[in-house]
């Protein structure tokens, strides 16, 4: 293999393929990043067995060829070499990167024993790549971090036709966004469970710019897996077994008293008046006379309050919430408002996005929270 | 000045109240078949029957003894009873355990015979109020009133002033300072110290170089009487437990589980008497061969559940790996206790109203009604 690269193109390519790489993989190849020179350019290969990245960039390739090298070695290499172009040599068992005047000598790792990387499935729809970065982030964060029930620490994605419904939670709150995508089959229907943390990390390296085309039929045609493409870069990610719960029954038919307040007001006052909620100890609102009262504390301890504005329509109410899950629904809705939905102190609140005070709610996201209840 | 108050043989005093017809017999107050002596009445303890002993040897001892249950209920509220007395003297009020607290009246008393004084009121009080006896010690310095009152029991008072600290303190055994186990012990003995007032005489870098700077240098001041640690008025760190010893040793997981369920069960229905929860749940496991583990596990929340109680219990079980070994005991106990109107509890998405939080509740007041018992988990009916 002989070829000659950009060193922006590289450092960027590399630093992408590596970053899902783990420290300690359960086989020392997985270490590696595989690196395919053909006449199309250099393509960077990283996989872990759950997610394969795949990226191709423009190189000059003089002598195709294979080689496997050391992912995070490669990518700190890369990333500290001058503006020049690049020169990557196989001789025999080492791999020379050249650039001005530094020079590194690689140890190349056995291609052989490297696995094959699943290939993409074929896309079944394409979305803006904005929308779905917004959309993953606006859901994987309900998702179930422990592993107590395997099934919950996935992201739902539902298909129908040209909406796709992204759902999660891990039974202390629920978020679902519906987007439009490109679907092509206006009569399709079927469900992908993909591993939250993984989709959330995937959305952000595939970015926002551009658009994304999306995989997600690997239930139902056998492949176990969901494919992503955003321009040269290339993702795979093993789907999660298992019934996911009918959830969407949990949200209320109606409300009874609605708050409509500055999204980032109640988040600064969330933030503030948490400082002084014990570990586990709830955050306290009441709503009520067109102003939200937040407060946390006990008697016995220290104590914060906070009141401002708020549209309010209907009964007074006082419910608490766990501070991190308020925070979490309110730092991902993304709009001016938010809009509460209560029925009880003890049922779930719906929180949705709404962009002018006087507006109408936008419930293509909506984030279901269990409230606290006091013992007494 | 300061005061240490011990009731005499507490759990079977308590226990005594309840049974005035065994009063001036030989009781002990402990688990059933093969548990251990939690306590008893200084006509047992005559016989040579100590807290701690296993149930078969003090009834060797003392074959006409009658053996009681424990009743933690009557303990906490009696004890309660007498911490609250303790608080009208003074606000300084330090509880150890059920049945013992330091009081700091140096701010009511002015001097060591009006705090002497005192503390013949207050077991007056205790004897009037609760029918059971205490003895106190009266000293400037907490250790020293510690072992002025168990040189009083049963039933008395001493008075050391500080004058007489050193008379007193130095002819006690090594291991009436605080801070002396079974090992510390040996190693003193092996140095040839057999009382404080030897340890007082040895030059501290003698004594730092074998038992190590900390515990060196602590002896050597406790034994020349200071103690600066003062009577920190708060709340016991409470903890609700109860223990089992089996009629023969199991080693059938499904049957130890049951005896774990039946522990969990009986530990929660305490915890919600005293309206308190709690968020570390403790096993403990003794084998055929009396070594003991304990084993941990603190949840996000504080529960007063039976169920949830069990279940982690159970897990702690299971996380052992036993491959059928013996066991001759086990434990249950919740940690981290508080108040339970503080505590609060995370809703989950779908959950009933109505939950086992509130069946507990329920199965307590059927209990309370019908007696204990009257509902339980169908595996232990039978």
């Amino acid at each position: 293999m002989k070829l000659r690269v950009e060193r922006d193109v590289l450092a960027e390519a590399v630093a992408w393929a590596v970053r899902g790489l783990s420290q300690r993989p359960p086989v020392p190849v997985l270490a590696g990043v595989l690196l395919e020179a053909t006449e199309d350019g250099l393509t960077l290969s990283a996989f872990d067995y759950e997610v394969s990245a795949k990226v191709t960039v423009d190189a000059d390739v003089e002598e195709p060829g294979t080689v496997l090298v050391l992912g995070r070695l490669l990518a700190d290499i890369s990333k500290s070499l001058p503006h020049k172009p690049i020169e990557l040599v196989s001789e025999g068992s080492k791999v020379q990167v050249t650039c001005g005047s530094a020079k590194f000598s690689l140890q190349s790792m056995p291609t052989g024993e490297y696995p094959t990387l699943p290939e993409n499935p074929e896309p079944t729809g394409v979305i803006g790549g904005d929308v779905f970065t917004q959309a993953v982030a606006q859901v994987s964060v309900a998702a179930d971090r422990g592993d107590t029930l395997p099934i919950l620490t996935g992201v739902r994605i539902e298909v129908q036709g040209n909406k796709l419904t992204l759902l999660a939670t891990d039974r202390y709150r629920l978020a679902m966004r519906e987007v439009l995508w490109n679907g092509g089959d206006e009569n399709a229907e079927y469900a992908a469970l993909v591993p939250a943390r993984t989709l959330d990390s995937l959305a952000k390296a595939l970015g926002a710019a551009g658009s994304v085309s999306l995989s997600l039929s690997g239930a139902s045609t056998g492949s176990g897996l969901a494919g992503f493409e955003a321009g040269q870069r290339r993702m795979t990610t093993r789907l999660l077994d298992g019934d996911y719960p009918k959830v969407t029954s949990l949200f209320p038919t109606s409300v009874d008293t609605t708050a409509v307040v500055e999204t980032a007001m109640l988040v600064e006052a969330a933030k503030r008046v948490s400082l002084v909620a014990e570990r586990n100890m709830p955050v306290r609102l009441r709503f009520g006379d067109d102003a939200v009262r937040i407060e946390a504390g006990t008697g016995e301890d220290a104590q914060a309050s906070e009141t401002f504005e708020a549209r309010i329509e209907g009964p007074e109410l006082e419910i608490a919430f766990s501070p991190q899950f308020l925070l979490d629904g309110l730092g991902v809705v993304g709009t001016k408002y938010v809009r509460l939905g209560f029925t009880q102190p003890t049922r779930p609140a719906v929180l949705s996005g709404q962009d002018e005070l006087d507006g109408e709610a936008d419930d293509s996201y909506r984030y279901l929270i269990m409230p606290v209840r006091f013992a007494n | 000045m300061i005061l240490h108050i011990d009731m005499d043989a507490f759990y079977a005093s308590a226990s005594l109240i309840e049974r005035p017809d065994l009063l001036g017999q030989p009781v002990i107050v402990g688990g059933a078949g093969r548990g251990v002596v939690l306590s008893a009445t200084y006509e047992a303890r005559r016989s040579g029957v100590s807290s701690g002993m296993p149930m078969g040897r003090a009834r060797r001892l003392c074959p006409d003894a009658v053996v009681l249950a424990p009743d933690y209920d009557l303990y906490t509220q009696i004890s309660g009873s007498i911490m609250h007395l303790f608080s009208q003297v003074t606000p300084l009020v330090e509880p150890i355990s059920l049945d013992e607290a330091f009081l700091d009246v140096g701010g009511v008393c002015n001097g060591p015979e009006s705090a002497a004084a005192l503390g013949h009121e207050l077991r007056d009080a205790v004897a009037d109020e609760q029918g059971i006896t205490c003895s106190v010690g009266v000293a400037p310095m907490k250790f020293v009133a510690k072992l002025a009152s168990t040189s009083a029991k049963p039933d008395g008072l001493r008075l050391v002033r500080q004058d007489e600290v050193l008379d007193f303190l130095h002819p006690l055994p090594v291991e009436a300072l605080w801070g002396v186990g079974a090992s510390t012990q040996e190693k003193l003995h092996t140095l040839g110290l057999r009382t404080v007032g030897d340890i007082a005489h040895l030059p501290q870098r003698t004594l730092v170089r074998s038992l190590g700077q900390a515990s060196g240098t602590t002896l050597h001041r406790l034994a020349w009487g200071h103690d600066e640690r003062r009577v920190v008025p708060h709340e016991p760190e409470r903890s609700i437990g109860s223990d089992e010893t089996f009629g023969e040793d199991l080693d059938d997981p499904v049957l130890i589980k049951r005896h774990l369920l039946k522990l969990s069960d009986r530990v929660a229905a305490r915890m919600r008497s005293a309206e308190v929860a709690g968020r570390t749940v403790v096993l403990k496991v003794r084998f055929s061969d009396f070594t003991t583990i304990t084993r941990s596990r603190t949840l996000s929340e504080h529960t007063d559940v039976s169920r949830e109680v069990y279940a982690v219990a159970a897990q702690l079980f299971d996380a052992l790996g036993l491959q059928r070994a013996r066991i001759r005991l086990v434990g249950v106990r919740v940690q981290g206790l508080t108040d339970r109107r503080l505590t609060s509890r995370q809703g989950k998405l779908g959950e009933r109203e109505f939950g086992w939080q509130e069946a507990d509740r329920a199965v307590d007041r059927a209990s309370a009604r019908f007696g204990a018992g009257i509902v339980r988990p169908a595996s232990l009916v039978g």
